[in-house]
């Protein structure tokens, strides 16, 4: 029975993410195309993110750093190399240099641990975002537009529903990867480092080593992302990279429940319905949004997953 | 360089860090006795620049508008605590980055709800709007020697009332091993309320020294937030020597960085490589100091922690 009501869950968010666009056009919104698409965004970095805070237990408060790295690739690029339009050359380019970032910033913040880990990637996000800030010849502070969307062979990216299930194939592909993830050997160590790092190694196992390769992932599929947003939007900008980013992405991780595979999701799409929502009844919209997480905090604290998971 | 560039920066960072001393200081007393990650240290700080510019304003005297402004920012202090963060003591620092980054758009909107989008003016006070004869060839703003008298005035006041009194001793107790203060028979519970009421208190004094000089503005306190915690963990979470110090170097090295790494990085390098280069390095400069010091002293210059 239980297992016949997962499926149901699963099968019905996957029926409504495949007919959204058509179900938009019906009621003649298409508006909510783009929005379903900067919300799937929005929940592979907080999927990233949970990784990181959920399975591992680093809190991070720099993750919008590695989304912001991943964004400049395709605007840099954009302008140096206006040739290379084929997103199959860009994305995979912009994920790896997110995690050679990674692999960089990983090694030193991972020296550190809680709430100097949390200060410590906090500082590196605050130097990416005034170095590119200040880098006037792509933009500075007010950014950079992209010209068109980056090509995918044999569809029409420009499309706002094209688009939209590129985006929702490569959620619920990263989706599924960390999933696998999570059940792997590398998970239930990574999932006993949380518990307690000593135990682990003096159990033999090479916890750095461990930390850093979650690290690199979690900065690698941000910095995907990063570059799914710069193309959704056609516009890159260092306030992609500021604390603010990276404090809601780590919201939507807790209000949609930490270690959870799901929780990603569900915490972004909380967060941008409700600020949908909220915007149409007042302009003091943050106020509301404000005394609602205060809420989940005090009266939910597994956030939405814990919800719906069973009693402990 | 010459000589009086050279001592008008000394002071100006001299200035920069006091000020940054008065938020961190309550900041690392409540990192470091509450074991509390308060996001929305830097909303008291702008609240209370928003309420000294506002009671200024309508007393028509700048004292008397800082005193009101900073009891009631104290009492608004007091007031989140017993409210809303007393609540939080007790869970991880996930829920206290949510709950308290809560209470920063709750307190921004608000804001901007009460006084509207347009920043605020704070004047300088008339008698103390001119300039001041320090030494031969260098003159100095009288309100900014003023920001300097009153940031030592209070590091002062602070290590008398730290070091000196019953309140600062439970105070020391509390961060060096809360659990033993509270076996010991400390009632933690108005200790942390006195405590963020000081803090409190600390930020509006901040907010309104610094606010003729930045803009009193929503979203003033997020920027000065994340250099107080900077500051507070250079300086050893909990230790207000070390928040002294460590505000002090950032003044420093954050002045020293935007006045001269641009200019000597011209004459180092070519032109167009030094204008991208130039800001960049004076703006991630004081990060680069706390990497450093992280990665040498994991725990910070002064670990109050034994």
């Amino acid at each position: 029975m239980n297992h016949l009501r997962r499926h149901g869950w699963l099968l019905a968010t996957l029926a409504v993410a495949l007919s959204l666009p058509q179900l938009a056009a019906l009621c003649g919104q298409d508006f909510y195309v783009s929005f379903a698409s900067r919300l799937l965004i929005w929940a592979l970095l907080a999927s990233s993110l949970n990784l990181l805070v959920g399975m591992g237990g680093m809190v991070s408060l720099g993750h919008a750093a590695y989304f912001g790295a991943g964004a400049y690739v395709v605007g840099i690029l954009s302008v140096e190399a206006p040739g290379w339009s084929s997103a199959l050359l860009v994305w995979p380019l912009a994920v790896a240099l997110s995690a050679l970032l990674a692999v960089v910033i990983g090694a030193v913040c991972l020296r550190t641990r809680g709430v100097y880990f949390i200060m410590i990637t906090l500082a590196f996000a605050q130097m990416l975002f005034y170095i590119f800030t200040s880098l006037t010849p792509y933009g500075g502070d007010d950014g950079l537009s992209l010209a068109k969307r980056l090509t995918l062979p044999g569809l029409a990216m420009a499309g706002d529903a094209t688009f939209y299930y590129v985006v929702l194939a490569i959620f619920a592909a990263c989706l599924t990867a960390l999933g696998r993830l999570q059940a792997s050997r590398f998970g239930r160590v990574l999932a006993g480092i949380k518990d307690n790092e000593e135990r682990m190694e003096s159990l033999g196992y090479a916890t750095f080593r461990f930390k850093l390769v979650a690290y690199i992932i979690a900065g690698a599929l941000a910095g995907l992302a990063g570059a799914l947003m710069a193309n959704q939007n056609a516009f890159v900008s260092p306030n992609m990279m500021s604390w603010n980013e990276s404090g809601i992405a780590l919201v939507m991780v807790i209000l949609g429940g930490l270690g959870s595979l799901w929780g990603g999701l569900a915490g972004a799409a909380a967060f941008l319905v409700l600020e949908e929502v909220l915007t149409g009844f007042t302009t003091h919209w943050q106020i509301v949004l404000g005394l609602i997480l205060l809420a989940v905090v005090f009266f939910a604290p597994r956030g939405i997953a814990g919800l719906f998971a069973k009693q402990p | 360089m010459s000589w009086p560039l050279f001592a008008e920066q000394c002071l100006n960072g001299l200035q920069f860090g006091l000020m940054l001393f008065l938020l961190a200081a309550g900041l690392t007393l409540i990192f470091g006795i509450m074991d509390l990650i308060n996001l929305a240290h830097g909303s008291l700080y702008m609240l209370g620049a928003y309420l000294v510019a506002s009671l200024a304003q309508a007393t028509g005297s700048f004292a008397l508008g800082l005193a009101l402004g900073v009891a009631a920012t104290a009492a608004i202090g007091m007031a989140l605590e017993i409210a809303v963060l007393r609540g939080l003591y007790r869970r991880d620092h996930l829920s206290q980055v949510l709950a308290t980054f809560a209470l920063i758009m709750i307190a921004n909107e608000t804001t901007r709800a009460l006084w509207g989008v347009q920043p605020l003016v704070l004047n300088v006070p008339a008698a103390l709007s001119g300039s001041v004869q320090l030494f031969a060839g260098i003159r100095y703003p009288a309100f900014r020697l003023l920001i300097i008298a009153v940031g030592l005035a209070v590091a002062l006041a602070l290590y008398f009332l730290v070091a000196r009194t019953r309140l600062g001793m439970l105070v020391r107790a509390g961060a060096s091993n809360r659990e033993m203060a509270m076996v010991m028979g400390t009632d933690i519970r108005w200790l942390f309320t006195a405590v963020f009421g000081v803090g409190a208190g600390l930020c509006a004094l901040a907010g309104a020294m610094l606010g003729p000089l930045l803009a009193v503005q929503v979203g003033m306190g997020e920027n000065i937030l994340i250099l107080a915690f900077v500051t507070v963990v250079i300086g050893g979470i909990g230790s207000i020597r070390g928040a002294f110090v460590g505000a002090l170097l950032i003044g420093i090295v954050d002045t020293f960085g935007r006045a001269f790494i641009p200019t000597g990085l011209r004459a180092l390098l070519s032109p167009a490589v030094a204008d991208v280069a130039g800001p960049s390095l004076a703006s991630i400069s004081i990060y680069l100091l706390m990497v450093g010091v992280l990665f040498w002293k994991p725990q910070g210059l002064f670990p109050a922690r034994g």
